[in-house]
C-alpha cells in the first residue's frame, strides 16, 4: 500500500529544505567553534549527565516555557501550548501512524496527513476505550491546545496589556509571512481533518467530527472537493513555514537547542563575535520580554532595547546609537527566556566600534604605594561621595585594622568605564598599573566602595588576594565582633546597584549588614529584579531629562513601603538617587558607621 | 637670504575661518548637550586623568570648537573614561558620549 | 460681602481689629512687611501670618546688606515704622487649607483658627539652599565648611570668624553657585544676590581679619545691579580678595582640619589645590516648600525652578491666574532687598486698586 497524493508535496520538500538548512547553520556554527570550545563540546557530548541536562533544560524552557510562566501565566500558557502541544501532536502523530501502517519506516508525510489516509475504521458505541478511539480523542485534545494558544497568540497582538506587556516587538516581512504560515496551520489542519471526517462519516475524534458534518451540511460544493483542497492549504501553509523559518525569527526554535548545548558543555560568550554570539543572536525568539523590563522604558526609550539590538546584528546593521543606548544593567538578562547574554554581546559591539581609539596612559609612571595588611580602594566616584571615605576610615580604625587607603589623593580609574565602552584594551593598561600599586602593598586583602571596581577586580584583576566589596568585609567585622553597634535605624530600603547585585550575585552580604542596624523593608522589585538607578556609566546615549524620569522610577519603587531611609552601596546609585530623593539615601558604609558608639 | 635684522614669527593666533570644524560640528550632531557648557572647570577639577597630566577636558572641548584638532588628538587620549567629570558638570553634559564621539570624530576626519 | 467694608478709613484711626481684615498677608519678611505698610497708609485692614515665631523674615538674620554695607535692621526697622500699630502679625501659624468662595479667602491653620479676606498675598520667599546635598563640598562632614549664612550669623553677633579649633584663619575660601546654576541639584537658575554677597563678606573678612588672605572661587561675577561692580572693584583695590575663576569640585580633610579644595584655575587651564582653614559655600535660594502647599491650596502654577508663576511676567507681575492671589517678593524667584522692597510695594497697589474695583 503506497499511501502517497501530490498535496504532500510541499510539506514535504519544506521539510526536507528545513532540515537541509538548519544542519548547515548547526554545521556552520559548530564548524566555526574555537579548538577549545569544539574539545569542550565532544567532552560534554560524551558526558551523559550534561546531556540530560540539557535536555532538561530543553523540555523546561523550549516546550513548557517555564521562564515565561514566571514573567505571565498567562504568555506561559501561550507559548507552551504551541511548543508543548506542537511537539506532542508530532509524537503522539507517530505512534498513531505506526499503529495504523504497522511499520516503523512511514514517510514523514504520512503521520501528519494520517486523516487524509486513513479514514475507514468505523469506531461505534461500544468501542469507546478502544485505540482508535483514544488516538482522535488525544488527537483532537492536543489540536485544541494549540488553537488556544493560537487565540491567544492573536489576542497578544491586540491587548498585549493582559500578558503583562506594556510593548510588543514588531517584525520584518519575512517573519511576517513566517508568523502568518504559522497561524493558518493548526486552523487548516482542523478544517481538512473536520472536512475529511465529516465527508466520509467517520474518522473524526470529539470536536472534528461533529464539526466536519457541520461544516459539511453548510457547504454548497461538493465535501470530498473541499476536503482535498483543505489538505493541499494544509501541506502549502507547512512548507512555506518551513522554507520561511531559517529566515524568520523562528530560526530560534532549532538555534536554541544547539545552544543549550553549547551552554552545558561550557561554552562561553567571548569578547568577540564568534559563533557562540551567533547562535545566542539567532536563538532570540524576539519574545519581547526584555523591552517590558528594561529601565529605559520608564525614559520612553523604545528602540534600543536588547531585541532590537539584537535584531540589528542578525541583520548585520546595529546604529552606533543604538549600541550606545543601553544602561547595560543587566536586567534583561535575567528575564530573558532563553537566557541570552544581552550585555556581553553588547559589549562586543562596542569593541568594535571603540576599541581602535587610541589611548595614551604612559604619564602613570611613578606609582607607589605604602603597605598595609588591607588595601581600601575607595574608587574614583567615592571621591564625591566623601561620607563614604569617612565612614571607611572611620570603621576601619575603630577595628583596629591595618588598611592603607590606595587612592586617597584620588584614583587611577579601575578599568571597567573603558570596558563598558568597549576599550579593553585601553582599559588593560590602567588595570596593570593598578595590579602593581596592589601588589606592593603586599596585603591580604582588597576591600573597594564601588561595585564597579569590585566587578572588574573579580573579573579582570586576577589578584593573589582576596577581593571584597565593603559590604561583605563590613559584615564580617561585625560578625567577628571588631566592631560595636549600638544604634538603629528604622525603615530602611536597599537598592541594589547593578554590578553589585545583577553583577557579581552580590544580594546577601548587604541585606544581612543592614538587617544588623536597621530595619530592612521590603522592595517590590529587588534583587535580579531591582531597577539600575539611572546613573549607569554604560550609558552614553541618554540625555539628562531621560535619566533623571529612569531615576525616579526607581525611587517610585523603593519609596513603596515609606521606607525613612535609602540604603545603597555604591556611590554612583547614591548620588544619583540622592538627586531626587525626598528621604536621605545613604551607603551601607554610613549607616554601619552611625550605628558605632562614638569613643 | 638678506638679514633684515629681524625674523618673520609665524602669526600664532587662532584662524578661526581656516580651521576645520568637522569634527566640532560631528560631536554637536551627536551630543548637543556640548553646548550648553559654560567653562566652569568643574570636570577638569575633578579629572582622574587630570591630576598625573595636562589632560584637560574643558580646554579639549575648547580645542574641538576651534578646530585645533591636532592637540585635541593628543590630549584625548589621556582621558581614564571614569565619568567623574560628568558627574559633577552643572550643567548636565553627557561628557562621556562626547569624549567617545570626540574619538570617533578623529577616526573618521582625523 | 462685598459691602462689608463701607468705610474703611475709621479703621485707620482704631487700633481694635476685631473685625474681618480686607488683606491677608502670607509671611512676615520684608515682602510682607512692606506691602502691608503700605497697604495700611492707603486705609486697608491686614493680618500678616507668619510661620516662624519673629518677623522679619531672612533679613532678620542678616548682618549687613550689600551694596551700602549698612545694617540689616536698619532697613528692617524702617519698614516696620511704617507699618506699626496698624496691622496685626500673627506668629507661629501653620496654614492648614485655603477655601476661596464668593471672592473672599479663608484661611485655616492646623490651630483651629481661621481668618477671612478678601485678598491673598503671598509673600512666603525663599529657603536658603541646604548645603549638605552637595556632599562633595563636605558641608555637614567636615567643621570648617560653612555656609554665607553662618558667617552672617558670627557677624551679627559681634563675633570674630573663627575656625572650628578657634583659632584665626589664614586662609579663607567663597564659594559661588553652590546650590545655584547647578543640574546636579537641579537648580538651573542664578540666584542673583550671592555673587555680590560673596564679596561683601570678603570685604568684611578683611576688614575684621586683615591678615587673612581671602580668595572667591567663581564661574561669572555677576555684578548687575547699581554699586555692584564699584564692590567688586573695591574688594580688588582697597582689600586684595583674590578671585580664581572655578568651580569647586571637590573638597576634603586634612589631618588638622584645614581643607584641601580642589578646582579648575580655568584661566591658567590647570586643576589647582589648595589648602584653606575655613570654606565659605555662598549659598543660593530654593522655593520654600511650605509655599509649595499653598501653591496646591490655591491652584496656582509654578515654573521648573519650584517659583511661583505670576499671570505674566512683564506687565502683571503682582497677580496670579486666581483673582484676588497677589505674590511679592522672592516667592517669585532670587530677589534682592530692594527689588523685592519695591516689588511689595507693587503688590500694595495692585491689592489696593482691586479692592477699590471690587464690586
Amino acid at each position: 500500500m503506497i499511501n502517497f497524493n501530490f498535496f504532500v508535496l510541499p510539506f514535504t520538500l519544506g521539510l526536507i529544505y528545513v532540515f537541509l538548512a538548519v544542519g548547515k547553520s548547526w554545521y556552520r556554527w559548530i564548524a566555526a567553534l574555537p579548538a577549545i570550545d569544539k574539545v569542550k563540546l565532544t567532552n560534554g557530548l560524551k558526558h551523559p549527565g550534561k546531556i540530560a541536562a540539557a535536555l532538561r533544560e530543553i523540555f523546561l524552557e523550549s516546550l513548557i516555557h517555564r521562564k515565561m510562566w514566571k514573567q505571565n501565566p498567562l504568555l506561559g500558557y501561550m507559548h507552551m501550548s504551541f511548543a508543548l502541544g506542537w511537539f506532542l501532536l508530532i509524537i503522539l502523530g507517530n505512534i498513531e501512524s505506526r499503529y495504523y501502517s504497522g511499520t516503523h519506516l512511514n514517510a514523514p508525510y504520512y503521520p501528519i496527513f494520517l486523516k487524509f489516509f486513513i479514514h475507514d475504521k468505523l469506531v461505534l458505541f461500544f468501542e469507546v476505550y478502544s485505540v482508535p478511539f483514544l488516538f482522535r480523542f488525544f488527537m483532537d485534545f492536543l489540536l485544541i491546545f494549540i488553537l488556544s494558544g493560537l487565540v491567544l497568540a492573536f489576542l497578544k497582538r491586540k491587548q498585549s496589556k493582559w500578558f503583562g506587556m506594556k510593548k510588543t516587538t514588531s517584525h520584518h516581512f519575512t517573519d511576517r509571512v513566517a508568523i502568518t504560515t504559522l497561524w493558518l496551520i493548526f486552523p487548516m489542519r482542523l478544517l481538512a481533518e473536520s472536512y475529511t471526517a465529516g465527508y466520509y462519516g467517520n474518522g473524526g475524534g470529539f470536536m472534528t467530527q461533529p464539526l466536519g458534518n457541520f461544516l459539511v451540511s453548510l457547504t454548497p460544493l461538493p465535501s470530498d472537493f473541499v476536503a482535498y483542497t483543505m489538505w493541499w492549504c494544509y501541506s502549502l501553509v507547512l512548507g512555506i513555514f518551513f522554507v520561511m523559518l531559517p529566515y524568520s525569527r523562528y530560526m530560534h526554535i532549532p538555534t536554541e537547542i544547539l545552544l543549550i548545548f553549547f551552554r552545558h558543555c561550557g561554552i562561553q560568550p567571548k569578547k568577540w563575535y564568534s559563533s557562540f554570539s551567533e547562535t545566542e543572536v539567532q536563538s532570540c525568539s524576539r519574545c519581547g520580554v526584555c523591552l517590558d523590563d528594561c529601565p529605559m522604558i520608564a525614559a520612553g526609550i523604545q528602540d534600543s532595547q536588547a531585541v532590537y539590538f539584537i535584531s540589528g546584528v542578525r541583520d548585520r546593521y546595529v546604529p552606533e546609537e543604538i549600541s550606545q543606548k543601553c544602561l547595560v544593567c543587566g536586567r534583561c538578562q535575567e528575564v530573558c527566556p532563553v537566557g541570552i547574554s544581552t550585555d556581553s554581546l553588547r559589549l562586543i559591539k562596542r569593541r568594535e566600534i571603540t576599541s581602535g581609539q587610541a589611548s595614551d596612559f604612559r604619564y602613570l609612571t611613578n606609582g607607589h604605594s605604602g603597605k598595609g595588611d588591607v588595601v581600601y580602594f575607595s574608587g574614583c566616584m567615592t571621591h564625591l561621595t566623601p561620607t563614604i571615605i569617612l565612614a571607611m576610615k572611620g570603621i576601619l580604625t575603630r577595628a583596629g585594622i591595618d588598611f592603607i587607603h590606595l587612592d586617597a589623593d584620588g584614583s587611577v580609574c579601575c578599568g571597567r568605564p573603558l570596558m563598558i565602552a568597549g576599550k579593553d584594551r585601553q582599559a588593560n593598561e590602567l588595570i596593570e598599573f593598578n595590579k602593581t600599586l596592589i601588589r606592593q602593598t603586599q596585603a591580604r586583602m582588597l576591600v573597594t566602595s564601588c561595585p564597579i571596581c569590585y566587578r572588574v577586580f573579580r573579573e579582570e584583576y586576577n589578584l593573589p588576594i582576596r577581593i571584597q566589596h565593603h559590604s561583605q568585609f563590613l559584615l564580617n567585622l561585625i560578625k567577628t565582633g571588631k566592631i560595636p553597634l549600638q544604634g538603629h535605624f528604622s525603615k530602611v530600603a536597599y537598592h541594589d546597584p547593578c554590578d553589585l547585585g545583577r553583577g557579581t550575585k552580590t544580594y546577601e552580604a548587604p541585606r544581612e549588614l543592614i538587617g544588623k542596624v536597621a530595619d530592612l523593608v521590603n522592595v517590590r522589585e529587588e534583587r535580579e529584579k531591582a531597577h539600575c538607578c539611572g546613573g549607569s556609566l554604560g550609558m552614553f546615549e541618554a540625555s539628562n531629562s531621560q535619566r533623571n524620569l529612569m531615576t525616579k522610577a526607581a525611587l517610585d519603587i523603593l519609596v513603596e513601603n515609606q521606607p525613612e531611609t535609602i540604603a545603597t552601596s555604591c556611590p554612583l546609585c547614591k548620588k544619583t538617587l540622592g538627586r531626587h530623593a525626598s528621604m536621605a539615601v545613604k551607603d551601607i558604609a554610613e549607616l554601619v558607621y552611625e550605628a558605632i558608639p562614638r569613643e | 637670504m638678506k638679514d633684515f635684522g629681524f625674523t618673520v614669527q609665524l602669526d600664532h593666533s587662532i584662524d578661526y575661518d581656516a580651521k576645520d570644524k568637522r569634527m566640532m560640528r560631528y560631536v554637536l550632531y551627536h551630543e548637543p548637550s556640548l553646548d550648553w557648557c559654560i567653562g566652569c572647570g568643574s570636570c577638569t577639577a575633578t579629572c582622574s586623568a587630570g591630576q598625573f597630566t595636562l589632560f584637560n577636558i574643558r580646554m579639549a572641548h575648547t580645542l574641538l570648537r576651534r578646530g585645533e584638532t591636532e592637540k585635541l588628538k593628543q590630549e584625548l587620549k589621556k582621558c581614564m573614561f571614569c565619568g567623574k567629570c560628568q558627574l559633577t558638570c552643572p550643567r548636565g553634559v553627557n561628557l562621556r558620549n562626547v569624549l567617545l564621539r570626540i574619538n570617533r570624530a578623529i577616526e573618521l576626519f582625523g | 460681602m462685598g459691602n462689608r467694608w463701607v468705610a474703611p478709613k475709621r479703621l485707620l484711626f482704631s487700633n481694635s481689629i476685631k473685625m474681618d481684615p480686607q488683606v491677608i498677608i502670607i509671611g512676615a519678611g520684608i515682602a510682607g512687611l512692606t506691602a502691608a505698610g503700605a497697604l495700611a497708609e492707603k486705609g486697608h485692614h491686614v493680618l500678616i501670618l507668619e510661620k516662624e515665631a519673629q518677623p522679619g523674615g531672612h533679613v532678620a538674620q542678616w548682618d549687613r546688606l550689600f551694596p551700602s554695607r549698612r545694617p540689616g535692621s536698619e532697613v528692617l526697622d524702617h519698614i516696620r515704622k511704617i507699618m506699626d500699630g496698624r496691622v496685626e502679625i500673627k506668629p507661629g501659624i501653620r496654614i492648614n487649607g485655603i477655601i476661596a468662595h464668593d471672592q473672599d479667602f479663608t484661611v485655616l491653620t492646623e490651630e483651629g483658627t481661621s481668618y477671612t479676606g478678601q485678598a491673598l498675598l503671598i509673600a512666603s520667599g525663599f529657603r536658603l539652599f541646604q548645603a549638605e546635598r552637595k556632599e562633595e563640598y563636605g558641608y555637614g562632614i567636615y567643621d570648617n565648611v560653612i555656609t554665607s549664612a553662618e558667617v552672617e550669623t558670627v557677624f551679627k553677633q559681634g563675633k570674630k570668624l573663627l575656625t572650628s579649633k578657634g583659632t584665626l584663619p589664614q586662609r579663607v575660601a567663597l564659594i559661588h553657585c553652590v546650590g545655584s546654576r547647578d543640574e546636579k541639584v537641579g537648580n538651573l537658575y542664578c540666584s542673583k544676590v550671592c555673587c555680590v554677597t560673596g564679596v561683601k563678606q570678603a570685604i568684611e573678612i578683611k576688614e575684621q581679619l586683615p591678615q587673612c588672605e581671602v580668595f572667591s572661587f567663581y564661574m561669572d561675577m555677576r555684578m548687575y545691579d547699581r554699586h555692584f561692580e564699584e564692590l567688586y572693584f573695591e574688594a580688588q583695590k582697597q582689600w586684595g580678595v583674590q578671585f580664581i575663576r572655578g568651580r569647586l569640585s571637590e573638597c576634603s580633610e586634612a589631618p588638622d582640619q584645614s581643607l584641601i579644595i580642589k578646582t579648575e584655575d580655568t584661566l591658567t587651564g590647570r586643576p589647582l589645590r589648595m589648602i584653606v582653614d575655613l570654606v565659605i559655600l555662598l549659598v543660593g535660594f530654593v522655593p520654600e516648600p511650605e509655599t509649595g502647599k499653598l501653591v496646591e491650596m490655591l491652584g496656582l502654577s509654578t515654573g521648573e525652578d519650584g517659583f511661583i508663576l505670576p499671570s505674566d511676567e512683564h506687565y502683571n507681575d503682582n497677580l496670579t491666574t486666581v483673582p484676588g492671589v497677589f505674590l511679592a517678593g522672592a516667592v517669585k524667584g532670587p530677589a534682592t532687598i530692594s527689588n523685592t522692597i519695591a516689588d511689595a510695594r507693587a503688590a500694595a497697589l495692585q491689592i489696593d486698586s482691586w479692592l477699590k474695583t471690587k464690586p
